[in-house]
């Protein structure tokens, strides 16, 4: 490729065009929000690292010594918000696509900026309102906010937290609605819907998501909020409302939300497995379709989470049934990546470990899912150390690694920067290690019984806790690391070509970092994505040329 | 890099109508004012399903209690008064007629019917909103509004199920009245910049999308107004 060769410093592009406050507080470049979102929600990680700690330290003994029953009650409902609303639903997509969305299709933005500006503001006065509830004395209902622990049982900051979440839900909304339009109005030429890259198709299931299932949870928590402020009974049994018609509406979205925590990685998944294998993508219409029907599947199985709540059994074995039908295209994704891995000449750089990380640990959470989504094994294991063990194999396992992949394999992008490569590996292997550490035990522990939610447990559970804690602190080591270096890098990293790592996609055809908008020419597609193969003259072939 | 391309690099924050095609309104990462547009009314398509969804929350609590209960709600419904439902009704259907003649008017590009039009439409809107506060203080007076810890009057049985009636119908028309409050500031900054010349037959795309929100809202009351009124039949002698 053509590539521009003028150095970093001497060149004008996003990052050093204009040092002000007011250029980043009123930006409209998609590629400045991106950085905004990328400081707030490493933020909101520690803010929510810093509660995990110290549950992980009261269990490290059978009795309460840290910390007492209340204390504790608010602390996993603050870890669950901080890193549900405020980290793991906007990192990759309002970071990751934010940036790369635009670049991929050949765009100079996304199609509303201004609307894209308003969803961090939203952002953020809705953690600003959820940290505000934290100040004030926590909250200790449960991310879940079930009532009756949200209305009449809780005097904790309920309305406030719940305004949170329901002010950043529109932030996803928005973010949501801006990528499905820029998805289909601001193609490239010649970039045809089979042409985009996969990470794309991910991003608009994700955004489907969004845009159907946010304001159901919206109108959830909005009216959680009124019946606790105008003390009226929607939800509450003794003025006659029905609080399993809570879980309904809670669920309908929060299913299919969990999706939108794991299919962004997934789109990154199919990014970086191509390139470090060098082969052209396995299945690259069943990837790109298995993301809507894990999206469209996924809003139908919500009752899952209600098999123990009284739900009809006749109900409970429908949603059984489709849960599982979410399995098949998960396994068609699984088994399409490792069919590209098979035969490729792979390169074992640090993105492609946290992409191997992914898919290993994606098939346990999975399987997992699996279990508790049969009837009699879910009795068993519901509100167990099991469930919890569950969905951290599938959050932090899948979408945190795939996260750090991306920020791996884009950050020459991002930046201009390499990353110091030999320490970047030892820091996934650290995230590797000490994330089973600490998982894997819980998966025993709920099988023998140990409840989630408690901060005393019967003294059999020590062994296997105390082995969680010690993960954790490699786990929190190693989450420590990649923060050290990417700030390190940005003045001694070596600087990074345009395309580093030689890869198809149109991001890497421009310069590393970019220029406001994007392009020096709006960029003409001629290929599809993933055309990696020794055939080809330099053993990849970009999806399109900057027009002459 | 070519010095057009330089000058274009230089940041510009608000940069919605810097001029690069020659029209003033093209914003400066659209190709032309066709792609501008499609993306306009994509996105508000986009943004009235989110609505849907919302509203479809709190039609699922109605279906599900209604079902629930459905002699308490029939009787509580009574209590309603639907012709000034009627009324509304009405008020909100001439409205979305003279939006639609406004969008008429501001894709054909004539000033004067467009701002009278739209002006009729936030009249009609707020029409409606003080019939809903007179029907508001109504129940009040007549000890039907069960919220913030009121006396709730109700002879008859079931009085918790009649409660969660009128609970469900504050919120819903609540609801409803917050989006007829947003549309009227909308349409408020619409006669505003239609005042100043901002919209020809060329430029009228929030018009276009404001008419769409409008008559969105119209269409939720008119799904609201039999749900919550006409249960269980209306006597018309009373
Ligand atoms: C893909 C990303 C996924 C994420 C982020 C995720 C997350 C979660 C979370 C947070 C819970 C606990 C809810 C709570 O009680 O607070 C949960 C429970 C559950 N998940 Fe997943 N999950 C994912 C995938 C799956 C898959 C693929 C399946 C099945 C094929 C599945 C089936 C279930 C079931 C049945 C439960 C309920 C267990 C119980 O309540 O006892 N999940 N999941
Ligand atoms: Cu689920």
């Amino acid at each position: 490729m053509a590539a521009i060769t003028a150095p970093v410093s001497a060149r004008k592009h996003y990052l050093n065009i204009d040092y002000s406050w007011r250029s980043w507080l009123l930006t409209v470049d998609h590629k400045r929000i991106a950085i905004l979102y990328l400081l707030s929600i490493t933020l909101f990680f520690f803010v929510g690292g810093f509660f995990a700690t110290l549950l992980r330290l009261e269990l490290v003994t059978p009795q309460g010594d840290v910390v007492q029953a209340e204390t504790y009650n608010k602390l996993f409902t603050m870890h669950g918000v901080t890193m549900i609303f405020f980290f793991l639903i906007p990192s990759i997509p309002a970071v990751l696509g934010n940036f790369l969305l635009p670049l991929m299709i050949g765009a100079r933005d996304l199609a509303f900026p201004r609307l894209n500006l308003l969803s961090w503001y939203l952002f953020m006065l809705g953690a600003l309102s959820a940290v505000a509830a934290m100040a004030a004395g926590g909250v200790d209902t449960g991310w879940t906010f079930y009532p009756p622990y949200s209305t009449r049982s809780s005097n904790s900051q309920v309305v406030l937290t719940g305004l949170g979440a329901f002010i950043a839900g529109f932030s996803s909304i928005l973010t949501g609605l801006n990528f499905i339009v820029t998805i289909h109005t601001m193609r490239a030429p010649g970039l045809t819907w089979f042409r985009l890259p996969l990470f794309v198709w991910a991003h608009y299931a994700t955004s489907l998501i969004m845009l159907l299932g946010t304001p159901v949870i919206a109108i959830t928590i909005a009216l959680a909020g009124i019946e606790r402020l105008l003390r009226i009974g929607i939800f509450d049994p003794a003025l006659g409302g029905d609080p399993v018609l809570f879980q309904h509406l809670f669920w309908f979205y929060s299913h299919p939300a969990v999706y939108i925590m794991i299919l962004p990685g997934m789109g990154v998944i199919s990014e970086i497995i191509p390139c470090f294998a060098r082969r052209r993508i396995f299945g690259y219409r069943f990837i790109a379709f298995s993301s809507f029907a894990i999206a469209i599947i996924g809003f139908l199985a919500w009752g899952h989470h209600l098999f123990v709540s009284g739900q009809s059994v006749y109900a409970s074995m429908t949603f059984s049934a489709i849960t599982y039908l979410v399995a098949i295209p998960s396994a068609i994704k699984t088994f399409n990546w490792t069919a590209t891995l098979y035969k490729g000449s792979i390169a074992y750089r640090t993105p492609l470990w946290y992409a191997l990380w992914f898919i290993g640990l994606f098939v346990i959470g999975g399987l997992t899912g699996l279990f508790v989504a049969a009837l009699p094994v879910d009795v068993h294991v519901h509100d167990t150390y099991f469930v919890v063990a569950h969905f951290h194999y599938i959050m932090v396992g899948g979408q945190v690694m795939a996260y750090l992949a991306a920020l791996h394999f884009w950050w020459p992008k991002f930046s201009g920067r390499m990353y110091p490569e030999g320490l970047a590996k030892f820091a996934a292997f650290t995230i590797f290690i000490g994330f089973n550490l600490t998982f894997f035990p819980q998966f025993i522990l709920g099988y023998l019984g140990m409840p989630r939610r408690y901060y005393t447990y019967a003294p059999e559970f020590q062994v296997l806790n105390v082995l969680s804690t010690a993960g954790a602190s490699i786990l929190a080591f190693g989450f420590i690391l990649p923060m050290v270096y990417f700030v390190w890098s940005l003045r001694y990293g070596r600087k990074a070509d345009p395309n580093p790592w030689e890869a198809t996609g149109l991001e890497w055809q421009t310069s590393s970092p970019p220029t406001t908008h994007n392009f020096e020419q709006t960029p003409v597609v001629t290929h599809g994505p993933y055309a990696y193969s020794p055939q080809e003259p330099h053993d990849y072939l970009p999806q399109g040329v900057a027009r002459v | 890099m070519d010095d057009a391309r330089t000058r274009m690099d230089e940041p510009n924050p608000l940069s919605a109508t810097v001029d690069r095609h020659g029209s003033p309104y093209l914003a400066h990462h659209f190709d032309d004012l066709e792609q501008q547009f499609e993306s306009a009314r994509l996105g508000t398509w986009a943004f009235l399903a989110t609505e849907v969804m919302f509203f479809g929350g709190m039609f699922l609590a109605y279906t599900v209690y209604r079902g629930a209960y459905p002699e308490a709600f029939a009787e509580a419904s009574h209590h309603l008064d639907w012709r000034l439902g009627a009324l509304n009704t009405i008020v909100l259907l001439t409205s979305s007629l003279t939006m639609a003649l406004a969008v008429w008017a501001g894709q054909t590009g004539r000033r004067r019917p467009l701002i009278i039009f739209l002006a009729i439409t936030m009249l009609l809107g707020l029409v409606f909103l003080g019939v809903k506060s007179v029907e508001y203080t109504e129940k009040y007076l007549e000890g039907h509004m069960p919220l913030l810890g009121l006396p709730f009057a109700w002879e008859g049985e079931h009085a918790g199920q009649a409660a969660l009636f009128f609970d469900l119908y504050f919120v819903m028309t609540g609801f409803h009245a917050l989006h007829m409050i947003i549309g009227i500031g909308i349409i408020a900054v619409l006669i505003g910049l239609a005042w100043r010349g901002r919209f020809n037959a060329h430029y009228f795309t929030p018009i276009e999308m404001t008419g769409l929100y409008w008559h969105f809202v119209d269409i939720v009351w008119v799904f609201l107004y039999p749900l919550l009124y006409l249960i269980g039949g209306i006597a018309l002698g009373e």
